[in-house]
Order: structure tokens, then sequence, then C-alpha cells
């Protein structure tokens, strides 16, 4: 019946439903970059500097080169006609002079930096011949530390390669007029995403067509072809990316590395494909570092303990090269730190170090999860020393819900920051209550009594996500009424198909597993965003709306005219379109549709925004400490997050789970440590300590959706890095309560070492 | 992360492998047993061995029994074999205690006792207890068979008396008094993880006084270690807390514990005390 | 046989591969290489994060950390043979179901090892289970759903 089939309707948004992803990473026919190969290939294999500075002297590859199975072997000489990598937005004359080089010229800067390529018949031969390449270097002295003061970088170029400023209003006043002043000095660790694959790349060209390939690519593949059609001297539509199954991405995956120009270069000059898989070692090394800054920080407050101002300095730890993302952390770290209080009179200064380290970059949340820890130690501060209850604290310096959309006079990613909606104090209110807050203190109370250190913290925060400027998609219907969407999206396993695939059905009024979504594929779409900064479900969900939107009004246009009635009586559901009202039964679905329309029914749009999303959220942590060993179990961890939407609430809550399991990592067990030649002491997973199923808790999950977005139709934000944030800062919170030493913690990782001097020192 | 080459070899019995030792070990040839230390280390290529005798293929090396008054492991024992006590008593239960908190299933599925034993880290559990159970282990050669007593087996870190050539086919570890008692206590930074110091202890009560007593200290220092001074401090005291911290606080000073670049001495310390007073509650308990 | 090849026969999933194999080459190499089996993923080739877990002669083991002439003659499983006749393994269609994977990456070897230890201990108890499921590392999921997904599938496959 008619009527009937509205209400069968089915509606995807906000439903849990499974994912398209799955079926072949079940079976293990999904295909991750390893995975591929192509007739012919050869296989490349750096070889990197074992010194952290120092002058190159000389690279002997006579030996290497007589060896079974090489075909070529590769220094800075062989490739002079390739750039530095760039940056992903263009050349920036203040700080070309510190990108890296493809191969290590003249210098090498950290250990691990690619000095030499061999390119050999397989990947054990290839790792052979790389051991016996002889790279004689004379060492210089290392930098390892952001604060220090900077050393030479190059002949009259030291290593502070840019200072960073963000402020607003009169904040010599606001420390002048201050009731009391709180200072603190704040660290974070230096780690990083990690993923469980390691990066890879195959580079392929085809000569008749001269077409360049590089297959692996993920996250920004536009972006990327841009850079590298910009550093090889090619047209764009000479150069194609390919991404196939992704194992995690977290920000640190997909950026242009110098690996991924050189299995380019070679496979041009060598006229072969050339595969490029990276190991674990050299990936703990190699990939992007991140989160490593150390902050000097003070608050003026009134006698109320209302914020008149704060000031901050900090050292970011960049590595020894800037990268791709030139100096957005430092800017965005500026940006970002007020969060969601009011503070009247800010000041922030950015020093962008570098140092004989990886270099590093953007991971899940940054300078949101460092920014995080270093405000919310402040508040616990400021309560600490004014005899304010923490969370009172809070209350008395958020932004409230009335005075939003919240204008901060502060900049992040290029884009004025302004908050578009948010009841801050409403959702800690309701996380509370999740909680049972009462019982909980009451229950902690209890349990000290009984000789336990078990503790709680706090920390709220304010996310980004729905970076534009703008993104758009190519949807069309085949004669069989299968629909394709077309992104320049990107998956890194965060379930992108399935949330386009839901919008779209949504929208058009057809079955999601009927919707096939295309993605990492410069081949089929000339633009895309690709996926980070948590934009992809915001920009491009709501691009793909759009377009499905005005891909079912042309549907309804045809149908209108072939089943003669008017348009207002028709919709769509199922994939057929069918009339509304009683009575009439011709219906006629979107295949037959497709094949009556010349050239058939297809539709592309675009979807602008000015300004990026504001969700935010607190996190609460329950932790035990064992104040003998100074080992500290996460007994449970609350998220609270404000989504706007959720799509699918079941790949919402798993993206915060995980989110949750790295943010404590960086908290409790996760660091690339150096020792004092510059030499990583983190460079297998038996140091590089990840979390495992007995680490970390299940999670608790508070959605709210009651501030959706102003900036988008669908009112989406994003979500993608909601459980990282606040973790740091939680748990050195909880840690403090359960030791009962407020500010004890102002370093991360806190490690069963670390909390044992503080314990001890307190005796 | 591949290894670099090497010939392998794959002998049927133990007379063969050891005369192929015999060929191969001067020129840089290992023994593979479980492989789940060895394997990473010739990943990494800081072992390189130009040959591997395998030994799992020869039959009679995976004898476990009790015969007379010792439990004798066989080399190709696998540390799951002691998932569930394989004999009755506190030894079968002390040695399925400590078996958990070695590395994680499937690494238990292929790693052996013995091979814990010749590859001797520091962090190795099975070490520390053929150190306190005055284990005896069994090597073989071209040269015939000789008896290794366990203190004198673990020379250092990763350094034991095994001859280049040798095998170690078997260790007989003696079968605890029926009245024993035990403790294990292990910290290390995850669940599975190597332990940075971990303490094991046993003793009998003669006439509600601490008899045979034994402290074993591990992982903190290079090779595990029987704590004298901390066995001593036990020793006719009725068991209970002012014993046992006596005895954790001797067995804190005695140890000289390891330090590298994130972990102390000092910290090493603390957790020996520590450990050595948690593993004597869960005796006592 | 200096540095040369040994010739060996893998039977992975029922179907017998003969191979020709350098001594070095390790087992997950061989099974992703010569037999095409890519389902097998290497996350970190030195033993510690599980992704490389399969089945060899009925037991759990880290493929990265064997050599595949170790192997000659021995049945092997992987998770390309999980699926019977088109029908998906309880394990399969349980992670699926309780969204216990994103990436994917980690998925074949959490499979793996979770049938290896069902099939033996049927009756395992959940603090085993969970100490079993510790063995292995995920870097997306949280954990939580993929211990919820072998619950579920494990009272499955004991109710069969």
């Amino acid at each position: 019946m008619a009527s009937g089939r509205q209400q069968d309707k089915q509606i995807y948004i906000g439903q849990s439903v499974p994912r398209l992803e799955d079926p072949p990473m079940v079976t293990g026919e999904a295909r991750y970059a390893a995975d591929i190969n192509f007739p012919g290939q050869i296989h490349m294999r750096m070889v990197r500097s074992q010194h952290a500075h120092g002058e190159i002297v000389s690279i002997d590859r006579a030996e290497a080169l007589a060896m079974p199975g090489v075909v070529a072997v590769w220094t800075a000489g062989d490739i002079p006609e390739v750039p530095p990598v760039d940056f992903r937005e263009g050349s920036i004359p203040a700080l070309d002079a510190y990108r890296q080089p493809v191969l290590a010229d003249g210098r090498v800067r950290y250990v691990g930096e690619p000095v030499a390529a061999v390119f050999a018949e397989d990947a054990y031969l290839a790792e052979d011949a790389a051991e016996k390449v002889r790279v004689e270097v004379k060492e210089l002295p290392v930098t390892l530390s952001a604060e220090e003061p900077p050393g030479e970088f190059e002949a009259g170029r030291d290593t502070e390669a840019a200072v960073v400023k963000q402020g607003y209003g009169d904040i010599e006043a606001a420390f002048a007029s201050a009731h009391k002043v709180v200072e603190l000095e704040l660290s974070v660790g230096r780690h990083s995403g990690v993923p469980m694959e390691t990066r890879g790349a195959i580079g392929r060209y085809d000569a008749a067509a001269d077409m360049l390939e590089l297959h692996g690519a993920a996250k920004v593949p536009h972006k990327n072809r841009e850079l590298l059609a910009r550093m090889l001297g090619r047209s764009l539509s000479s150069i194609n990316l390919y991404a196939y199954h992704v194992g995690g991405g977290f920000g640190i995956r997909g950026e242009i590395y110098p690996e991924d120009i050189l299995v380019l270069v070679a496979a041009m000059r060598l006229g072969r494909p050339v595969k490029w898989i990276e190991d674990r070692y050299e990936h703990l090394m190699t990939a992007n570092h991140s989160r490593q800054q150390h902050h000097k920080i003070r608050a003026a407050v009134d006698a109320d303990g209302r914020i008149l101002g704060i000031d901050d300095e900090f050292f970011h730890d960049q590595g020894a090269y800037v990268r791709s993302h030139d100096t957005r952390v430092v800017k965005m770290t500026c940006g970002v730190l007020v969060g969601p209080y009011k503070v009247p009179a800010f000041s922030a200064l950015g020093h962008f170090r570098l140092t004989n380290k990886t270099p590093a970059a953007t991971y899940r949340a940054p300078a949101r999860y460092e920014t995080t820890f270093v405000r919310e130690r402040l508040m616990d501060a400021i309560a600490g020393e004014m005899g304010i209850n923490p969370i009172a604290l809070r209350r008395r310096n958020l932004i409230t819900s009335e005075e939003m959309p919240f204008a901060l006079n502060l900049e992040a990613l290029g884009d004025a920051i302004e908050y578009d909606s948010g009841d801050y104090e409403g959702l800690l209110d309701k996380a509370l209550d999740q909680l049972d807050w009462e019982t909980l203190q009451k229950d902690v109370k209890r349990r000290r009594a009984d000789g336990e250190a078990v503790g709680v913290g706090i920390a709220m925060f304010v996310e980004k996500s729905g970076l534009g400027p703008s993104d758009g998609a190519k949807i069309s219907v085949d004669n069989t009424g299968s629909v394709e969407v077309i992104t320049g999206g990107a998956s890194v396993g965060q379930g992108f198909e399935t949330v386009m695939a839901q919008i779209c059905a949504d929208a058009l009024g057809c079955d999601y597993r009927r919707v096939q979504v295309v993605h990492g594929r410069t081949d089929r779409i000339d633009y895309g965003i690709g996926a980070h900064a948590s934009r992809a479900t915001v920009v491009t969900g709501n691009a793909v709306n759009l377009t499905a939107l005005k891909l079912r009004e042309k549907a309804l246009a045809a149908a209108a005219e072939l089943l003669q009635a008017p348009i207002s009586t028709l919709d769509i559901s199922s994939g057929v379109v069918y009339r509304d009202d009683a009575g009439s039964d011709p219906s006629i679905s979107l295949g037959d549709i497709a094949r009556s329309l010349e050239p058939g029914l297809a539709a592309e749009e675009r979807f602008h925004t000015d300004h990026q999303t504001y969700p935010y959220g607190s996190h609460i942590a329950v932790v035990v400490v064992d104040r003998e060993t100074g080992g500290v179990k996460l007994e449970r961890f609350l998220v609270a997050y404000d989504i706007g939407r959720a799509i699918n609430p079941m790949l919402v809550e798993g993206q915060i789970a995980g989110g949750v399991a790295q943010g404590m990592g960086g908290a409790l067990l996760e660091e690339f440590v150096y020792d004092d030649r510059g030499q990583p002491l983190a460079a297998s997973l038996a140091d590089y300590l990840l979390p495992g199923i007995h680490e970390t808790p299940t999670v608790e999950l508070l959605l709210a959706e009651d501030s959706p977005s102003r900036r988008n139709p669908m009112g989406i934000k994003g979500a993608g890095e909601a459980g990282v944030t606040g973790a740091g800062a939680a748990i050195a919170s909880a840690i403090d309560d359960a030791i009962g030493i407020p500010g004890a913690i102002t370093r991360l990782p806190v490690t069963p070492q670390r909390l044992m001097d503080i314990l001890n020192s307190r005796q | 992360m591949k290894p670099a080459p090497f010939q392998y070899h794959a002998p049927h019995t133990v007379a063969e492998a050891v005369a192929r030792l015999a060929e191969v070990a001067p020129g840089g040839g290992l023994v593979l047993a479980g492989g789940q230390s060895l394997v990473p280390t010739m990943a990494f290529r800081l072992a390189t061995p130009e040959h591997l005798v395998d030994i799992n293929r020869i039959e009679g090396l995976g004898r476990i029994a009790v015969d007379g008054e010792v439990l004798s492991i066989g080399a190709n024992v696998r540390h799951a074999a002691f998932h569930t006590p394989v004999m009755e008593g506190p030894l079968g239960a002390l040695l399925t205690t400590v078996v958990r908190h070695i590395a994680h299933y499937p690494v238990r599925q292929r790693g052996t006792f013995c091979g814990s034993l010749a590859q001797a880290d520091p962090a190795s559990e099975w070490c520390l207890v053929a150190e306190t159970l005055d284990a005896t282990l069994i090597a073989r050669s071209v040269r015939g068979s000789r008896e290794i007593a366990a203190r004198d087996f673990v020379l250092g870190a990763m350094t034991t008396a095994l001859e280049e050539d040798e095998l170690l086919v078997e260790v007989r570890l003696p079968v605890l008094p029926a009245d024993s008692r035990f403790g294990f206590s292990e910290f290390s930074r995850r669940a599975g993880d190597f332990a940075i110091a971990m303490a094991l202890v046993a003793y009998r009560l003669e006439d509600g006084v601490i008899a045979a007593p034994r402290i074993g200290v591990g992982g903190a220092e290079d090779r595990p270690r029987r704590i004298e001074a901390a066995e001593q401090a036990l020793r006719g005291r009725e068991p209970g807390s002012e014993a046992f911290q006596a005895a954790a606080e001797a067995a804190a000073a005695a140890v000289d514990p390891l330090s590298d670049f994130t972990t102390s001495a000092d910290y090493r310390r603390g957790l020996v005390g520590t450990l050595t007073r948690r593993a004597l509650q869960q005796a006592a308990a | 046989m200096s540095n040369g090849k040994t010739d060996i026969t893998l039977t992975i999933n029922g179907r017998e591969h003969s191979l020709s194999v350098d001594p070095r080459r390790i087992l997950a190499d061989v099974i992703r290489e010569e037999c095409g089996q890519t389902g097998t993923h290497l996350g970190c080739e030195h033993g510690v994060c599980g992704t490389c877990t399969i089945i060899v002669g009925g037991v759990t083991v880290r493929s990265c950390l064997m050599f595949a002439v170790q192997c000659d003659g021995a049945e092997i499983r992987t998770v390309e043979g999980l699926a019977h006749k088109g029908e998906l393994h309880p394990l399969q269609r349980a992670f699926m179901q309780h969204h216990a994977l994103q990436c994917g990456f980690c998925t074949p070897g959490f499979l793996m090892l979770a049938v290896g230890v069902l099939e033996r201990e049927p009756n395992i108890s959940d603090d085993d289970l969970l100490d079993v499921l510790s063995s292995n590392l995920c870097r997306c999921t949280g954990y939580a759903n993929i211990v919820k997904a072998v619950r579920a599938a494990a009272a499955e496959m004991r109710a069969a």
C-alpha cells in the first residue's frame, strides 16, 4: 500500500547499522599496502642514519651494489632534481630551509633519517644490501631539548624555526590586578599514533601513458597529489593516488614522507614498480612523532577564583625538520589553550624549536591533548591554591550556553575560532549524574579509609571539527539501481564508507547497502579533503547529503514525467519512487529512471562552511595507585561528549573508546625516550608500550545530541578525536587525588618510577 | 626486520644435534628451540647466526616426569605445559603460578622452559625458579653429558656456563616437600611484560617457625640470586609481618640492582623489598 | 646445502603448497607471498603485537617467530580458512555484529587467537579468556568490543 510505504521508510541516520567495510576485513581479503603487488616490482629498503647529528663524510655503496639481487643504491647525489619534502600548503620562505631532504644531504639530523635507498629484487636481499652500505659520519653535538637555548641548524640559521604568538586583551593589567597568581611548569611526553599497520607505498610508472601512480595513499590524497605534482614537476592529471585498506591513521599516516617520493622517482627511473614496506623498528624512529611540549603557564585570578588572564610560554619539540604541517600545531596550541573557559586577557608565546629527534607533526587531537593537560592542571592548581572545589572552580569560569556563539579572538588552522554552540556546564552535570557523583565520592572515601590510594579526576575540553572550506561529492545511480558515491575522502578504518552510505541513503531514499562509496582515488574525482581534523563526517557528509538531495530532486522530476504524476505526490523509499497519496499504485525504481535518462541519473554538489564546529566534553577518570610500586591502574573512565548529531552511534562509541586507549597510553605508558646521544630507546614494541586489554578499562559513554551544530544543515559535529583529548589531564588529576598531593603530576607520562620519586620525595 | 642468511639443520636425535653443534657452533651456530627469544633478536639482526640447529624434531626431548625426588623437564617442554599443574603438590602449583607471568599465550605455546634457561635473560622467571629451587641442568655435547648446578649456571646477563657446542637437554627441579609454602610476586609495566623485578619464596614450618627458607630475587640484577641475608632473617621465626618485613629489607639491602636510562637502581631496590614482602605474604596466606 | 633453498610442503587451510624456500624466510612471509594468502598481517615482526597469529599443527603461534622450513608437513590454518563453504565462522559474524574492528589490521590475528583457544578449551573461564585475548594489541577499538564479540561467539560455539 502506498501509505504503508511511508511507514516502512527506513531511516539510517542515527542507527547503529553494521559496517559496509567489515566483510573483507574479517575474511582476510582486505588489501593493505603490503598486500599489493605488481609484476616486476622491486623492493626499496632505506639506509638510515645511526647518528643523531653529524656531517656525512662518505657513503660507500660498492659492497652493497655487488650483492645479489641489488638493482641500484641511491644517495642524495642521485636525486639532485628532487626538492626537500614540501609543506602541504606550499612554500613558506621563512621555513623552507628547515624542510627535510628526501635523502640526507651533507648532514644527518636524527637517528633514522634516510641517507640512502637500496633497490633490490626482494625485501630480504634489500635489507642485506642496506646493511653493507657504509656511512661515515663526523658527529656533531646534539640538541635534545626544546627548552635549551637554540643551537645551530646550519650556518646563519638557528634551531628556533619560528616563534608564534597569539593573544588578546591587556595581560599586564590582568596580572597587576590579580588577587592571586598561579604558576606552573608542565610537560607532555613525546608519543604518537603508532597504528598497527606500518607505513608502505608502491610507486608505479606507466611510461606509455606518462602516468605516475602512488599506491597506498591515505588521509589526504588530493592535497598529497598537489604536493607531489609540485615537487616532481608534473601535471596533476599525470599523477594518481590509490588508497586501499589502511591499518589506522591517527593523523600520522598519509602525510608525504621521503619514502613516498623515492618510490615514485625510482619507479620512473628504474622502469619497474617500487614497493616499500616499513618495518616496526623503522616506524618508531621515523614516522611522525608528536605531543612533546613544555609549558610555563600562569594565571591571574580574582578573589573568587575567576580568571582574569592567562599567560603561557611554551617550547614545542619539533624534532629535526619541519614536516608537511609547518607551524600549524604551534599556532593551534596558542588558539585552543583556553578551552571552555572565559579568559578576558590571554597571551601565548610558542617556541617552535628543532632538536635531533624524529620530526613531529599532528596526532589525534593535536594541540588539544597537550593544552587540555596544561589548562586543566592549571584549573586544578587554582582550585587548590584558592581552597575552592575543583568542579566549583570550573563552573565559575565556564562560558555559558547563553553566551554562544562565542568568539575567541584567536585562530586555529587559519580559522578564526568561534564556538558555535554548547552547554558545557549542562554536560558536566549530566556526566556527574551518570556517575552518581555523590555515591562515587562516598565509595572513594570508604576505600581510602581501608587504605587504598584511589582518586578521581576531571578534565573539560573543547574539541574542533568540520574544517572546511568545502567538499563535494558525485553520486550516480546505475541501471540496476546501485548507487555510487564518489568522494575525495579517505578511510583509515573509521567507517567512512558506512557513514557516507547512511547519509546518502536517507537523503535519496534507498537501502544503505546498495550504496558503494569510493574514496582515496584521485583518478575518480578531482578534489577532496581526505580524512583528518574530524572533518569527514561534517564536511564530506554534508556534501554527500546535498548531492543526494539534488539527485533525489532529479529522480523525482524524471519520475513525475514517467509516472504522469504531480511531483508533490512522489516520494522515494528503498530505491523506488512511488506515489504518496491514496489510491494510485504506479511506481518506478531508481534504476529504471537511470535507464530512461540521457546521460543517466547523476548529480554533483558542494558543501561550503565558513567555520569549524566546536564539540565539547568532559573526561572523568578513576585510578588506583599502588604506593609501593608507583603502578597506576585506570579503573574507570567516563567520556561525556557533545556529538551534535550521531550518524552511527556505534561507530562514534568505537572512535571514542579507541581514543581513550590512546590518551591513556600517552598518560601512563607511551614515550619516545632518547639517550644523551640522541639514540632512540623506544624502538621496538617491547619498549614503546601500547595499552593492552588489561590496561584499558571499558569506557563509559555519555553522548549528548542536544546542541546540534548550527554550522551545517545536518547539525553534525565530528567525534574522531573526542576520546583522546582530555585523557592525559583527567588521569593526572585522578593520580593527584589518589595520592593526596595536589599538583603532584606536572609531567606525562606518569611512569611508576616517576610516581615513586614523587611519593618518596614527600615522605 | 628480516633475518640474515643461515643454514638450517633439523637433527632427529640428540647425538646428531650435538655432532652438528660441534661443527657449526664455533662458526656462529645456535640452537633453535622455541624461537620466541631468538627469532626477535635475529629480526633485529642483533643475532646473525650462520647456522641454526633446530631441536624441535628430536624425539624424547619433550618429556616431563617425576623421577624420584626430581621433576625432569626436557628441552622441548613448552611453557604452556605448566598451565595446569604437572604434578601434585607445591612444586606443580608453583610452576603454574609462575607461568602465568611469562609473556603471552601464543608465546607460551612455543617457548620452552630450557630455552629460557639457556637464554639467561635477567628477567627470566624460569631462571629465577631454577636458582631458587637448586635445580640441576644437564648439558650434552660430543664430549658426553655433564651436570651443572643452577647456582653455577647463569653467569651474567644472557651468559651461561654452557659451552658454545653444548645443548641443554634437561633440567631437574627438586620436588618441594609436600608441606612447602610458596609465593611469587613480579612487577612489570604491563601484564606479560619483562619483569622489572620479581621475588620467589618458599619455606616450610617446623613447630610453627620457618624452616628451609628460600628467597630468590630476579629481574633486578644481571642474574637471579638467592638472598642469604633475607633467608637468614626468616629462619626460625614465626611467619608474619615482622619477619617478612625484616626479610624484605634484607633483600633490598643485599641487591646491587641494574640501572638503565629509564629505570634506576634505587627504584629496583625499592621494588625488591616490596615484592619480597608480598611474595612472603602470599606464601603465608 | 649452502644458502640453498629447501623443499617444503605447507598445507594451508587444507590446500597443499609445494615450495622451495630459503631457510631464513619467515613463516608469515611465505604464507603471504609464496602462498598468496595475505590475510595474515605483520604488525611488528618481533613477536609482540600478535597481529600475525595463526594456527600451526593445532597450536596457536605467532607466525613472525617461525621459519617456514620449520613447518614442513604442517597443517596451517589462517583467517582465510575460517569461513566454511561461504558461511562465516561465528567469530567472524560476532566481530561484525559487535563492531569489534575498525581498521581491521589486527582482526585476523585476534580471530585466529580466539579460534585457537576456544576450540581447545570451549569452557575456558572468562578470566582466562581475557588473559588469552590480552596477548594481542589493537590500536583502534579500545578492546571492549573485541571482548564482547569473542564472548558472544564462545557462547554460540559452546551451544552448537
